[in-house]
């Protein structure tokens, strides 16, 4: 047996093998949605993939003092990105999520989403294990999620304010405050929903309307969802062929190569192929998932159970969406749909997951 | 709540407690990740049959292929509607991108007039992606070929070679077929058939072809494409040929037709020829009448008011929609209905020129003296029938002439008749409230007063006369029962001996005896006033409208008839100067065609050419008149 060098062990072979094999399927469908093309997405997306992967990848080699001691400090820089995109939104007139870098489009709520779950985790990592239960343990985590949830509401997109507030929430939950505190939580806000529906903006209503009865408007808004169903119904069990999508090919779907690519695949590949892509997240999440029951740190054990319900949150709303059983709100399908800020957030979960992992490796664990 | 049996929290309690809360979330998670496969499996599997049929009807657009329409053709299969072929473009509204240069070159290649390239540009505007927009109809071959050459430069231009409908005879059938049109919009509305929409498919609008339309319609071919969201063509999939509709065979005698419809020549007037053995329409004329092939092309507005303003009416089928007093024509009937009520026709009355009932003198046009029934309708003497309806009453007679089909409505395809009125007691009471007179008998004997018929009424009753039997009026092959009439034959015999010597004795028409050896045409001459007899004109001059109407029954041969008709000439002076001419000439075609076709040449030469030849120029003059009156609907 040829000794294999440590520098070539210590890189996480396994996982790079199921970001690739995620990506790559999503090259393919990208390169069929273009009509059989490399460009203009598919070969963009790669370029991409290639370069935020070796970022993760460094990242993951950081130590995690790193991310714990700049944790809040990150928290504040984009909570100031988040005010400014707002005021400019102002300046500009309407819905603005953007900063525009010169280079990329910078979305600071993407950055949002995991700079909560990180500066949450610290915050639960320095509360003494006494004040688990107290007050002190609940408000500074509520306004540390609700500022930001506030300003990206107002730009307005629901779709990251809840994943804002839910990874924030199961920072919380795995942290350890009161079990009935969630179930409160969760009941009033069940009881508040008529409130909260009513303080969404108009399209956002009218398109929870339409989730709940799609067919109520098959040629607006509820159009999306009628044809990513009928896209995902007609591939069937073995899809209708690579390149052979109609719905896609011929422009029925819309967002074919974003928000609804998971339907374009299931169109050309079938059940067989949305079975192993999900068969492929299931196995990134076990992994982030193993990675946070082995954390050596409390902040890596909290930061990656948040990072993976990112992750995770990512995957569910988007797939509940193009399947019929979510309304429409604009979340792309991580690795999978054309687009830099959300392959971004994605990644820069991973290393940061991945700098817990080899955190674990080094040290002696803290805990058990 | 306070729970005091709480463990202490230490940073082991803390440990166990993520590492089991993340347990949950976890499993939370997988359970959400299981739902989502069963869900996608639900979707794909059990719902695919749905989708994959929804999936196709997103992916196949279908555009439709007009049917050719059926053929209507005559007793001989000589066709009196079919089609030819219309060459037409059309413009697919998605592949047209530069839309302005191409409706450019459009109007100046086919000189499109200005309200045309409004109607293009309207249709173009409603119609989506890719339903085709019509241009033009019925190019000839220069101005197609001119598009085709030119087809690489006009993209978006689609030609085809299509079907219109065409009537060889022209104006000859115009009433007797009707027209065909494009749908309208309430017709869409109602029939909710996307043909109706197709570039080219006409329906038909009046006539037999709205009446038979169900059975000439066809079944419209389909083009079958695959279309992006936007209407975009990817490629053609599949054709299915068009069916063509049903052949609707008719009993008329399209040679007849045409003859009696040009022999009418310039009057108005309505004929209709009927055959004795089984009620076979042979011919139905109304004349003037319009050009069914400007209809069914789509007719200009000023062709349209043209036919309009003519004061002959050729937009009127007057052989059923016409009423007119019948005048003597029914002086047949009167006799039967006499010798049924057992008047004995042998019975003389002396004519001195009129009848006296109580103050008034009704007026003969002659003076007959001593004469018999046969004699009496010879001569068309009105005191022998004023004589005869005073003491039977005319309530003796309406039910005969009822049996005879005065009155009546047949069940004629295609047919909206006015069947005008036999009066009797009953009917007078009911109208006016008034009690029937002497008087109102003497009028309705001569075919005035009351009594109203059309020319279809006038054939039929002819063809009851010379079979005996209760023949229906017929124009397809439609089964009636035709049973005997309950007259006795001596009753018939004489009727139709009265009317054998009106043309070959010594009666009204006798210069309408037919130039044939050995075949003779019995007859009944009309001359029914459009005045009343107050006026003091007897309406034989000044202006046309005023003129008396020239009615005339007649059949052929005498012995074992054959062909029966009803000819009503308007305004034609006269039954034996105006109508019976005319039975004499078509009568004579249908023993001997090319005599007949003599006879009709030598007087269409005299009235300036054919029936087109004659309309083209009475449009073309009218245009010049009414383009120099400013406003000629309005009168100032």
């Amino acid at each position: 047996m040829i000794p294999v060098p440590p520098a070539i062990q210590r890189i996480p072979w396994k996982l790079i093998a199921i970001l690739c094999g995620i990506t790559g399927f999503g090259l393919l469908v990208l390169y069929s949605a273009a009509g059989g093309n490399w460009s203009p997405w598919a070969w963009q997306q790669g370029v991409r993939f290639l370069v935020f992967l070796g970022g993760a990848l460094i990242l993951g080699r950081l130590p995690l003092r790193i991310f714990e001691d700049f944790s809040y400090l990150a928290y504040i820089g984009v909570l100031i990105l988040l005010l400014a995109v707002e005021l400019l939104g102002f300046v500009g007139g309407g819905s603005q999520r953007w900063l525009n870098l010169g280079f990329m489009n910078l979305q600071p709520s993407e950055l949002m989403k995991v700079t909560i779950v990180v500066a949450l985790a610290r915050f639960y990592a320095q509360l003494p294990p006494a004040s688990t239960r107290t007050v002190t343990a609940l408000w500074p985590a509520l306004v540390m999620i609700g500022l930001p949830a506030a300003l990206v509401m107002l730009q307005p997109d629901l779709g990251t304010a809840l994943s804002i507030c839910i990874g924030g929430v199961i920072v919380m939950f795995v942290a350890g405050l009161p079990f009935w505190w969630f179930g409160g939580a969760a009941i009033a806000g069940l009881a508040a929903l008529p409130i909260l529906f009513s303080m969404l903006h108009d399209y956002q209503q009218r398109r929870v309307l339409i989730f709940l009865d799609p067919e109520s408007d098959p040629l607006g808004a509820g159009y999306h969802i009628s044809q990513s169903k009928i896209a995902i119904g007609s591939g069937g069990i073995g899809g209708k062929g690579f390149l052979n999508g109609s719905q896609s090919h011929l422009d029925y779907l819309p967002e074919g190569h974003t928000d609804f690519i998971f339907a374009t695949m299931a169109e050309e590949w079938g059940l067989i192929g949305g079975l192993a892509l999900l068969f492929g997240f299931f196995l990134l999440l076990r992994w982030s998932t193993r990675v946070a029951l082995k954390a050596r740190t409390r902040f890596g054990q909290l930061a990656a159970a948040g990072l993976t319900m990112t992750i995770f949150f990512y995957i569910a709303v988007n797939l509940m969406m193009v399947m019929g059983l979510a309304p429409v709100v604009g979340i792309p399908l991580p690795l999978f749909s054309y687009g830099g800020s959300s392959m971004l957030t994605i990644m820069t979960c991973i290393g940061i997951i991945l700098a817990i992992e080899n955190d674990s490796k080094t040290g002696a664990r803290r805990f058990h | 709540m306070p729970n005091n049996k709480k463990p202490p929290i230490t940073e082991a309690w803390r440990g166990i407690t993520f590492t089991r809360r993340a347990l949950v979330v976890g499993a939370g998670q997988a359970a959400v990740g299981v739902a989502l496969a069963a869900r996608m499996t639900y979707i794909s599997v059990v719902d695919n049959d749905r989708y994959v049929l929804e999936s196709e009807s997103n992916r196949v657009n279908l555009t439709l292929i007009p049917p050719r329409r059926g053929w209507i053709v005559d007793r001989n299969g000589t066709a009196l509607a079919n089609n030819r072929v219309s060459l037409r473009i059309d413009l697919i509204p998605d592949r047209l991108h530069n839309r302005e240069m191409v409706l450019g070159q459009l109007q100046t290649l086919l000189r499109l007039d200005g309200d045309t390239m409004e109607r293009i540009n309207r249709d173009l505007k409603a119609a989506s992606g890719y339903q085709p927009v019509a241009v033009k109809e019925d190019m000839t071959e220069a101005e197609y070929s001119s598009i085709l050459v030119r087809l690489p430069e006009l993209p978006g231009v689609a030609p085809q070679r299509g079907f219109a409908r065409n009537y060889p005879t022209g104006a000859a059938v115009g009433h007797l077929i009707g027209y065909v049109g494009a749908p309208n919009a309430e017709e869409y509305q109602k029939a909710k058939d996307p043909l109706y929409i197709t570039p080219g498919y006409k329906i038909g609008k009046d006539g037999l072809e709205k009446y038979f339309q169900e059975m000439l319609k066809g079944k419209p071919g389909a083009r079958r494409v695959e279309v992006t969201a936007r209407g975009k063509v990817v490629r053609d999939l599949d054709t299915q040929p068009d069916v063509q509709g049903k052949t609707v065979h008719l009993t008329i005698d399209a040679g007849l037709q045409e003859y009696v419809a040009r022999r009418m020549g310039r009057e108005s007037g309505a004929a209709v020829v009927i055959d004795c053995h089984n009620g076979d329409i042979l011919a139905f004329v109304s004349m003037p009448s319009f050009d069914p092939n400007s209809f069914s092309d789509g007719i200009s507005n000023s062709e349209y008011a043209w036919l309009r303003a003519d004061d002959h009416q050729p937009l009127i089928n007057k052989a059923t929609r016409g009423l007119y007093p019948p005048g003597s024509t029914l002086k047949p009937m009167a006799a039967i209905a006499a010798v049924e009520h057992g008047v004995d026709p042998s019975e003389r009355h002396t004519c001195i020129g009129g009848y006296r009932l109580g103050s008034r003198f009704f007026r003969c046009l002659g003076t007959h003296g001593s004469i018999d029934m046969p004699t009496a309708i010879e001569k068309s003497c009105n005191s022998y029938f004023y004589w005869l309806a005073h003491r039977l009453g005319y309530d003796a007679m309406a039910p005969t002439a009822r049996l005879l089909g005065l009155g009546e409505e047949f069940r004629l395809a295609g047919s909206n008749q006015r069947y005008g009125t036999i009066p009797d007691s009953a009917w007078k009471l009911r109208k006016y409230d008034r009690e029937w007179s002497a008087s109102d008998s003497l009028n309705a004997v001569i075919g005035q007063g009351y009594v109203s018929v059309n020319p279809l009424q006038l054939a039929v009753m002819t063809a009851r006369i010379a079979s005996g039997r209760r023949l229906y009026p017929r124009l397809v092959n439609r089964q009636f029962e035709n049973e005997a009439l309950p007259f006795s034959p001596e009753a018939l015999a004489v009727a139709r001996a009265g009317m054998d010597r009106v043309v070959n004795g010594a009666g009204t028409a006798v210069r309408s005896r037919l130039p044939l050896d050995g075949i003779t045409m019995a007859g009944k001459t009309g001359t029914a006033q459009v005045r009343g007899l107050a006026s003091g004109s007897r309406g034989q001059g000044g202006a046309w409208k005023y003129r008396d109407h020239g009615l005339f029954v007649g059949f052929a041969p005498v012995e074992n008839p054959r062909y029966a008709t009803g000819i009503v000439i308007e305004h034609g002076m006269g039954g034996s100067r105006a109508a019976a001419p005319v039975a004499r000439d078509f009568m004579t075609y249908l023993f001997d065609r090319e005599k007949g076709m003599e006879a009709l040449e030598t007087l269409e030469s005299g009235w300036g050419g054919t029936i087109s030849e004659r309309m083209e120029r009475d449009y073309a003059a009218w245009k010049a008149g009414a383009s120099s009156d400013p406003d000629p609907g309005v009168p100032q």
